[in-house]
């Protein structure tokens, strides 16, 4: 068995990573810290999975969020996307593997992927609405948020979501607060098969390659550790049966990486962006104040596009 | 479970059949896990659906749900003619050898003495010969033709593959494979586990269906052993406690009988209950049947109980049929013979089969009591809530007393688990409102019966005016009052009977264990094997210790299992007969020579030497059985039987319709569908989902959201053919009721070519109820028939005949 992560004691502790600790933050710049905290990471085993949904349900649970009870529309998924008030989903597809003649019911849960190279970071325009620790963990700061929408637009997953109640973003925190005291996610903690683990970047990998070795064995030749180097790599991986198709597991990108305007944004046009932002800033709050909570229009959708420009995956 | 969730980690092949441990039973499908990460196991899953278990199996195989015996003993002729069998087990540990009496056969889906007036055998050559010196006569060369190993092997003969998939639409190829997979763990260095639950009971022949596999594990050597046996998963937490402590009609704590009527007195009651050994040397442990029967009887009513009484056997209650197991109670409801229902922690009206039957039975009713944490549908079965309750309140005169009780994590006490550790728990919480326990308002209720019956008489006062009710609080008997009364105590010094100068325990003391138990009234045990538990070392089910000696799974300082803290039951059987582990890399217990010893607690006389002493101590014959004798009511060996609602005639046996012995009420029959039935042609099947427990999630928000609304499964070419959508809604219907439900169609369930025809199947999953937080829906109990298992009643859930259409939805 993976080791598990002890129980906390109940005296209270110091977070061990902060403010001190941002190597990224959203629309403006960090002093890096002189030293890195080891990478974290999360693992899921696709192929360990049972899709009994306590991961969504210890996320609901902690994270004190109160999804709609929904409908039947004649699939397991539920809710039937990610919500703002539902951070993962495990997303079920019924794939007839063309090789074997069977049937392989593809369970994967679905969520924020803790890029190294977050592209909703890098497409936000509201300076500290987005972080990202040293660890690796990217943590969205909600009091910062302005309710663009630009993060979802610039996630090469489609994860976030914004709320249509608070009109801000939403997304897997990797339990940032857990982590922090020196546990790990809700939902690693609530899993039954240890689908789920949580370690260091360095662990995780090595779980993986033992668990890639079995699945081998077992005749899935293709099996491998989905880590994707166009973001970057990520600090959720998956270990997958068939690693060279990860589009059969719901639409998982092939080669996910932020879209080049948002590089291109962020990159010639980043100081014009700032003057922009300057004063963007100033007439956003007047807005606030006059006009209350910023709404995201379909003509704001439609620029977004333009904007990054890339077809998304689901 | 003869082993322990934990063991499972040992095994090298899981079979999960008639179960879908994935989804049903998700933490301790963890040690699947285990085994398949860590010893490179597989897992086979054979299921009428593609289950979130066989989701992450090596092998699935699909079977028409209700054919399961077929297929198992389509795998033991596989194993017999390929000789995959652990012969010396066989021939050591099983009654292979035992010579069965002239005139017993089987012919026509029939065994000898068939009495079809009353659904019953006459089963009087259904045993062994018995010798000139009293034991049972052996062959040990298996020459014999009326050795039970060859009456097996004819019997199973004609299971041939071919057989196998016109029964049970399980093609070939794959039946062949499985039955390859399942051969090879015959080797004594080879262990195989079978995961089952309601899959398996839930059969008008459930019994017979896990002996099936039973009979099989025992072929290949695989009871006793490490990662090995029979692993019963139990559906609530503590409903392994429930059987245990004895809450069924028919049984006494400790898995002791209720006297029949029949049995007037202790001496005709303990006449049938010698246990004679059938073979010398033997232990045949029920021979201690008394200790255990006068103990309880103590624990009943103390000082009250004495020898000149016989312990006082005339107030227990006496039966006058079989059981009145919950489908006679309803039937005697139907008749207006039963006026009274007293129902706790129990939702009958979604869980016996046949709601309107059991609404109609509800309705008759005088009163009916319900105690439960949740607002269940039973207690408001009077209410109207549209066609999901479509009843006319006004005409329904029961008076209904709802008392709130709490729930699990709100109180003190024990839960025994499938592996039989008794696991005690604390409060996590304060019960809301009124809620009391259990417990407090039994203790409430029983304080003023007696009060009324100690006033006023009564026909027969003495069983309660005398019940031994020694606690603290009569009021609100504790926890640990309870337990310390089932582990049992002395009332008087008790001497060694071979050495008299010798005390074992001090008078007023906690038993040790029940191998102190006396039968002269010196020692009470309310549950004798649960003895224990709680004794002078102190609350063993409290124990927390997580040490596990070369990591064997065993973890014997973990809370306590039954009998006396043994993990693994006949664990003597893992090793061979001069007492060395079969498999010396999963080392159990072995003999040093002078006594077992090794990682578990020896299921055997310490010193019981392996050549003399069989490992199946229980059994009178110290072996397992292959042939049952006489102790099951539809056969020494099991018959393929079709569902009493199936696709298909019983192609072994034409003319028997459903199990020949099951007990069909008048009027019930009636309401059966035709076999092949044209008006009800899909062979339905009802089960759970793994974001629900039973009845009571759908009262929380958050597995209300994980899966919110009724709906039934059907595969796409069902769904084609009748013009279903995915998501669309339907009605499905039989002969006894209809519901309407979201349809999921799915490649995850297949026709099936059942002897040439193809047979849809229709998954009905069972969460949902007019009481909640999730949307309102129906059970499958509006639709199955009532007719239970023949030996112990467990309702027919899992196979009946429906028919499907799509329909409008209902108008918002």
């Amino acid at each position: 068995m993976f080791p598990p992560v002890p129980n906390p004691t109940t005296r209270p502790e110091p977070a061990r990573f902060g403010e001190q600790d941002l190597i990224r933050r959203s629309a403006s710049n960090v002093t890096p810290p002189a030293q890195r905290q080891t990478e974290v990471a999360k693992l899921i085993d696709v192929s360990k999975c049972i899709g009994c949904k306590a991961c969504q349900s210890a996320c609901i649970e902690w994270n004190d969020t109160h999804p709609p009870v929904g409908e039947n529309v004649g699939v397991y998924d539920n809710p039937h996307d990610l919500t703002p008030d539902m951070f993962t989903l495990m997303r079920f597809t019924e794939w007839e593997n063309p090789e074997t003649n069977n049937l392989e019911w593809l369970i994967r849960k679905d969520g924020c992927m803790h890029c190294e190279d977050p592209g909703c970071l890098k497409a936000c325009p509201a300076p500290g609405a987005i972080v990202q620790y040293s660890n690796g963990i990217v943590d969205f700061i909600h009091e910062n948020c302005i309710g663009c929408g630009y993060c979802v637009k610039g996630c090469p997953f489609n994860i976030p979501r914004i709320s249509p109640v608070t009109h801000v973003a939403y997304k897997c925190t990797l339990c940032s607060d857990r982590v922090a005291v020196g546990q790990g996610p809700a939902c690693a903690k609530a899993c039954p098969t240890q689908a789920i683990v949580f370690g260091t970047k360095e662990e995780m990998k090595q779980h993986a390659e033992g668990r890639i070795t079995d699945l081998k064995s077992r005749g899935f030749d293709n099996a491998g550790l989905y880590d994707p180097q166009g973001v970057g790599g990520t600090h959720v991986m998956y270990v997958l049966h068939h690693a060279d198709k990860p589009e059969i597991y719901a639409g998982l990108p092939n080669n996910p990486r932020i879209s080049p305007l948002v590089d291109a944004w962020k990159g010639v046009t980043r100081y014009a962006g700032f003057a922009v932002m300057g004063v963007a800033a100033i007439a956003g709050l007047m807005h606030y104040l006059v006009s209350g909570p910023n709404r995201v229009s379909n003509d704001d959708e439609e620029q977004a596009e333009k904007l990054v420009g890339e077809e998304r995956p689901r | 479970m003869t082993n322990s969730w934990t063991d499972i980690k040992n095994t090298d092949l899981v079979v999960i059949m008639g179960g879908n441990a994935a989804e049903a039973h998700p933490c301790g499908f963890k040690w699947v896990t285990e085994a398949k990460a860590n010893r490179g196991a597989k897992l086979i899953v054979v299921d009428p659906r593609f289950t979130r278990s066989a989701s992450v199996a090596d092998f699935y195989a699909p079977i028409r749900q209700g054919t399961d015996i077929a297929f198992l003993l389509g795998v033991m002729n596989y194993c017999i003619q390929n000789d995959k069998v652990q012969w010396d087990y066989v021939k050591a540990f099983t009654n292979a050898t035992y010579i069965v009496k002239d005139g017993f056969e089987y012919k026509d889906g029939l065994f000898t003495g068939y009495i079809e007036a009353k659904r019953d055998y006459d089963k009087s050559t259904w045993e062994y010969v018995i010798g000139d010196d009293g034991y049972a006569v052996v062959d040990d060369t298996l020459t014999n033709p009326r050795c039970v190993w060859n009456l097996l092997k004819a019997h199973v003969s004609v299971y041939v593959p071919e057989l196998v998939e016109r029964i049970c639409g399980t093609p070939k190829d794959k039946f062949l494979k499985v039955a390859e997979m399942i051969s090879e763990m015959s080797s004594p260095t080879k262990t195989m586990t079978s995961m089952y639950a309601l899959g398996w009971t839930q059969h008008s022949k459930g019994s017979q269906n896990i002996r099936s596999m039973a009979m099989l594990q025992l072929i290949l050597g695989n009871i006793g052993v490490r990662g090995g046996g029979m692993n019963a998963l139990r559906g609530h937490s503590n409903i392994q406690g429930l059987t245990d402590v004895g809450l069924m009609s028919n049984l006494l704590p400790g898995y002791m009988t209720l006297p029949t009527e029949k049995e007037v007195d202790f001496d005709a009651y303990m006449s049938t209950r010698g246990f004679k050994p059938l073979r010398p040397n033997q232990m045949s442990y029920w021979q201690n049947y008394k200790k255990f029967f006068v103990s309880f009887l103590k624990s009943m009513w103390g000082a009250a109980a004495t020898p000149e009484n016989h312990f006082a056997y005339d107030w227990l209650p006496k039966l006058d049929v079989p059981g009145y197991d919950v489908l006679r109670a309803f039937e005697l409801m139907n008749q207006g013979k039963m006026t009274g229902y007293v129902c706790q922690g129990f939702n009958p009206l979604l869980a016996v089969p046949n709601r309107k039957k059991l609404t109609d039975s509800l309705s008759k009713l005088k009163f009916l009591v319900t105690m439960d944490p949740l607002d269940t549908e039973t207690s408001r079965f009077w209410e109207n809530h549209g066609d999901f309750n479509d009843v006319e309140t006004a005409q329904i005169q029961t008076e209904v007393i709802q008392l709130p009780s709490t729930c699990f994590a709100e109180d003190e006490g024990s839960l025994t688990n499938s592996g039989r550790w008794l696991q005690w728990h604390w409060p996590g919480g304060t019960p809301p409102g009124e809620a009391k326990t259990d417990v407090w308002i039994m203790a409430q209720i029983y304080s003023r019966l007696k009060e009324l019956y100690r006033r006023e008489g009564g026909a027969f006062p003495d069983p309660i005016v005398n019940l031994n009710w020694s606690y603290a609080d009569p009021g609100d008997p504790t926890a640990e009052e309870l337990a310390k009364e089932m582990n049992g105590r002395t009332s008087a010094t008790l001497y060694d009977p071979t050495d008299p100068s010798k005390v074992v325990v001090e008078a007023g003391k906690l038993l040790p264990s029940f191998a102190a138990l006396r039968d002269d009234g010196s020692t009470s045990s309310g549950c004798w094997i649960y003895s224990g538990c709680f004794n002078e070392n102190g609350n063993n089910m409290a124990r927390r210790d997580t040490s596990d000696p070369d990591e064997t799974g065993a973890y014997l300082k973990w809370a306590f299992a039954w009998p006396v803290n043994r993990r693994i039951l006949y664990n003597r059987a893992s090793a061979d007969l001069n007492g060395k582990a079969w498999d010396p890399s999963r080392k159990l217990i072995e003999w040093d020579g002078q006594k077992w010893a090794g990682y578990d607690v020896p299921d055997i006389a310490p010193t019981a030497k392996p050549s003399e002493v069989g490992p199946f101590i229980m059994n009178a014959e110290g072996v397992s059985r292959l042939f049952a004798r006489g102790m099951l009511r539809d056969g020494p060996f099991p018959a393929h039987y079709e569902p009493f609602e199936s696709p298909l005639a019983n192609i072994v046996a034409p003319n028997v319709r459903g199990n020949p012995v099951a007990r069909v009420f008048k009027g019930d029959f009636a309401q059966f569908a035709e076999p092949a039935s044209e008006e009800f042609p899909y062979a339905a099947t009802s089960y759970r989902l793994t974001e629900h427990f039973h009845y009571w999630t759908k009262h929380v928000w958050v597995n209300a959201v994980l899966q919110p609304e009724f709906f039934v499964e059907i595969s796409e070419e069902l769904a084609k053919e009748k013009g279903i959508t995915k998501g669309g809604w339907v009605r499905v219907w039989s002969k006894r009721g209809s519901v309407r439900a979201k349809a999921v169609v799915t490649k995850r369930i297949k026709p099936l070519i059942c002897d040439g025809k193809p047979v849809h199947v229709v998954g009905i999953p069972l969460h949902w109820g007019f009481m909640g937080a999730a949307k309102k829906g129906f059970g499958p109990n509006s639709l199955t028939p009532f007719v239970g298992d023949a030996n112990i009643e467990t309702p027919e859930f899992k196979a009946f005949l429906v028919n499907i259409e799509p329909i409008a939805g209902p108008v918002a």
